[in-house]
């Protein structure tokens, strides 16, 4: 067929240039079932530890909401498939969302595809690759989480309808997303768009699940949950899964005959031929790249913490009985255990609160490396007032997004009766990590002025500190190496008392990393990709 | 006066490439000056350490009086820079990013703004991420052009811009020209740059190789010559510099030659052929694209050092 001429040599061009992204896909979604897996056969090994895990998840709204239906949470296989549960579902999505996404729209945008559609190559020879290439992975993906539950000593069955359900609802977002794409012309609207409807079917589900099942049937989700896999399996759900990626692949090779390149179905808006008054300075152009992005850290931040702080009155029934767990949260004497939990999470949303200030520190560098800082720099703006624009948000994102998150954590945690002082005390608890924050905050700052090309390696630290807060106890690491995390030398608040030293120490440290950053920023040439 | 720009030994490296090896550059107020040279020559980077953007390794730079790295700023108030490479903000339209080098440069003249808005064609509600190549170039010059700066710094601004662009362009330079105001021009358009400009420096591999006003960088190269004379000509095939003689006779008993003959000895040329009695003549001078490919092309370079050597 002429339309497909030349698929085959797309197919190659994308698995040789994609090959480690496809997979680090396809192994972080079938290393998710194989540790959860893993793990939950470690946390539950007798009946009687499975009979109370089942009952305390049936009580408790937020971990059907979380998680998924009750379906036979009193079996290995059953807890298995609700612990990986929806959140493995919205993985297997996102992986459909953003490969397909990167594959088709933007590259169609960024002119390359261009070059290839001048080439003897069929109309729908990209798409066609793209849909492929995205699908070969996701059966990939599928197969090896099927093959680890199966390894695993669950029943085969039942692993391989859990495997299809990943299949069915991978498959069904590179339809959603290979729909998008033909209708959008903004490569970000593509994901955007995309994304936001697996969002919606989580969220759809999620109060499904929680009020006894009926409105899950209009969640994709929800149909992969509704095959029941190690709960007396039934196929009609995911033949649903797999008539609606047929049905929205056809659509978007419909619209993807009638348009034309670079078209999408919605024509560009013109905007504003004259700036807005306000927009006459450096930092005004900064509110203008990072207001997006800052606003769905803080507010994703913000609903987390509400999520874990409703959850904080329910966690002694919810794991009291389980020793394994308990052990791991209440790692601290003499603290309650909702205290415990309140410290974990207050952790863990202020680590993510360290996001905010690495994405804009990174698009900074891409202001750099794409030549756009260089005409703002010939002209009378100085290269401290330039970079002071950027790193003024990186601060103020990571200050909103930590307090917003604490201030959520205590909302949440008033809701279900800790009190109304609880917002009060999480939101200023939520202050006392900031110093150690805007440590990890400031190593992507003085890399920056120091070697430009590596700003992007604030991430391995923010991935260092996670790996030590969440995981220093178990692999046993050296305090050596624990101590290098600056989030390690904040007392566990609300467990623990504020202690000045550290708030100081890391103040100090992290004013030293920015300023060097700034310094060294003066000094240097300017770097272009 | 003293020389809005002056460069004098400029040497820039990256790493184990020289980038600019002892460059030479003079630019005299109220001059439009070519800044020639291949691709790779080093006409950017010598802008980006005029801008202050790179740090020169060594030689002497001087900048409206100033120094670029240190008097950054400052200078920056006092010229516009367009970039030859525009790179702009895909969510911005892109009258909202003239608007804002407007005003952070603090001289907003909205009418001049919109004439040029309108002299280009340029349709200001677009998105910068919908723009094609030319519109970007649109939108970098007419932020540039819209600045009443005392110097403009255009690297190469007319790449993608259609004829007719080019001419709304070249106009604008010479009103720039008028009001005085010094303007460097990199440039790889030969028409362009002998339409505009006053004096040109032509450069290579990081250096200079020549520098002057047209007429005197004429004046360094050969003129062609194509005459017919009643008698043969006697000596031309000795006489210095002069190249490439072809002498033919014709069958009514006249002599034909063509030759090649450096600027400099255009006169003794000329005395011979007057004495063999001239009847047609026919003299042309050097263009800009051979002044350009004397100094770029490696094969002119090594014919004239085997002309040097015999």
């Amino acid at each position: 067929m002429d339309v497909l001429a030349g698929t085959g040599a797309i197919v190659r061009l994308v698995v040789v240039r994609d090959r480690w992204r496809l997979l680090a896909w396809v192994g972080a979604v079938v290393a998710l079932v194989a540790i959860t897996a893993w793990s939950t056969k470690g946390l539950y090994a007798t009946q009687e530890d499975l009979d109370l895990a089942a009952a305390a998840a049936r009580d408790n709204p937020a971990a059907l909401a979380f998680n998924g239906p009750d379906q036979a949470l009193d079996t290995m296989g059953g807890q298995i498939a609700f612990q990986v549960g929806a959140f493995g579902l919205t993985l297997v999505g996102l992986m459909s969302v953003l490969l397909v996404g990167r594959l088709t729209r933007a590259e169609e945008d960024s002119g390359r595809l261009e070059l290839i559609r001048s080439m003897p190559v069929g109309r729908g020879a990209p798409l066609a690759a793209a849909l492929g290439v995205v699908g070969v992975a996701q059966l990939l993906a599928a197969a090896g989480s099927a093959a680890s539950l199966v390894l695993l000593d669950q029943e085969v069955h039942g692993s391989i309808v859990f495997g299809m359900g990943f299949l069915g609802v991978g498959w069904l977002w590179i339809g959603v997303t290979a729909l998008s794409a033909q209708v959008a012309e903004n490569p970000r609207v593509v994901t955007g768009a995309a994304g936001g409807a697996l969002g919606v079917a989580y969220v759809v589900r999620a109060a499904g699940d929680m009020s006894g099942g009926g409105l899950s049937w209009l969640s994709p989700i929800g149909w992969a949950q509704k095959a029941r896999p190690f709960a007396g399996e039934t196929w009609l759900p995911l033949l649903l899964l797999f008539a609606a990626t047929v049905a929205l692949v056809a659509a978007a090779v419909v619209v993807a005959r009638r348009r034309d390149f670079r078209a999408g179905l919605v024509a560009p808006r013109p905007g504003p031929a004259r700036a807005a008054p306000h927009l006459r300075s450096p930092l005004a152009l900064a509110t203008r790249l990072h207001r997006t992005a800052i606003a769905w850290w803080a507010g994703a931040t913000w609903l987390l913490g509400l999520v874990y702080g409703s959850l904080a009155e329910s966690v002694e029934d919810f794991i009291g009985d389980n020793e394994a767990v308990a052990e791991i949260l209440a790692s601290l004497q003499g603290v309650s255990l909702v205290d415990s939990y309140l410290a974990t999470s207050l952790l863990i949303t202020a680590l993510i609160a360290v996001g905010p200030a690495l994405q804009v520190m990174g698009r900074m560098r891409a202001e750099e490396a794409d030549l756009r800082a260089e005409p703002l720099l010939a002209t009378q703006v100085s290269r401290p007032r330039w970079m002071a624009s950027h790193v003024a948000f990186a601060l103020g994102g990571t200050a909103l997004t930590v307090v917003l998150g604490g201030f959520g954590l205590g909302l949440g945690h008033s809701l279900v009766g800790g009190g109304a002082g609880q917002v009060a005390e999480m939101t200023v608890d939520a202050v006392v990590y900031l110093p150690a924050l805007l440590v990890l905050a400031g190593i992507p700052v003085l890399l920056f002025g120091v070697a430009p090309r590596w700003t992007f390696a604030g991430w391995l630290g923010l991935a260092g500190a996670f790996v030590i807060a969440m995981f220093g106890e178990l692999l046993d690491l050296p305090q050596l190496v624990v101590d290098l995390s600056p989030v390690q030398h904040v007392p566990p608040v609300p467990a623990s008392e504020v202690r000045a030293l550290p708030f100081v120490v890391l103040s100090a440290l992290a004013v030293a990393l920015f300023v060097g950053g700034f310094a060294a920023f003066r000094r240097r040439d300017l770097a272009p990709s | 006066m003293d020389p809005v720009i002056s460069v004098r030994g400029l040497v820039k490296a990256f790493g184990s490439t020289r980038a600019l090896d002892g460059l030479d550059l003079e630019v005299a107020p109220g001059e439009v000056h070519g800044f020639l040279g291949p691709n790779g020559s080093g006409k950017t980077t010598t802008i980006r350490v005029l801008l202050g953007l790179l740090r020169a390794d060594a030689g002497e730079v001087r900048l409206l009086g100033g120094h670029p790295w240190h008097d950054a700023v400052e200078l920056h108030r006092r010229l516009a820079y367009v970039p030859g490479d525009v790179s702009l903000w895909p969510k911005l339209t892109g009258g909202e990013i003239i608007d804002l080098f407007a005003r952070i440069r603090g001289d907003l003249d909205e009418r001049r703004r919109d004439e040029l808005i309108q002299r280009f064609e340029l349709d200001p509600t677009k998105r910068a991420r919908t723009y094609s190549k030319g519109n970007r170039q649109k939108v970098a010059l007419v932020a540039g052009l819209a600045s009443s700066a005392e110097l403009l710094i255009l690297d190469e601004p007319t790449s993608g811009l259609d004829p007719l662009m080019e001419a709304v362009f070249q106009d604008c330079i010479q009103e720039v020209r008028e009001e005085g105001r010094t303007v460097l021009l990199s440039s790889h358009i030969l028409a362009e740059v002998e339409a505009l400009c006053d004096r040109v420096s032509i450069i290579r591999a990081g250096r200079t190789v020549e520098s002057g006003s047209l007429e005197s960088l004429r004046a360094l190269t050969r003129t062609s010559v194509t005459a017919e004379t009643e008698r043969p000509v006697e000596g031309l095939d000795r006489m210095p510099g002069v190249h490439d003689l072809e002498v033919r006779s014709q069958l009514d008993g006249d002599t034909e030659v063509r030759f090649q003959v450096d600027t400099a000895h255009l006169g003794e040329a000329i005395a011979a052929l007057s004495a063999a009695g001239i009847r047609t003549l026919i003299c042309q001078p050097p263009t800009l694209e051979e002044l350009f490919l004397r100094h770029y092309g490696d094969q002119l370079e090594r014919e004239d050092l085997a002309g040097d050597a015999g």
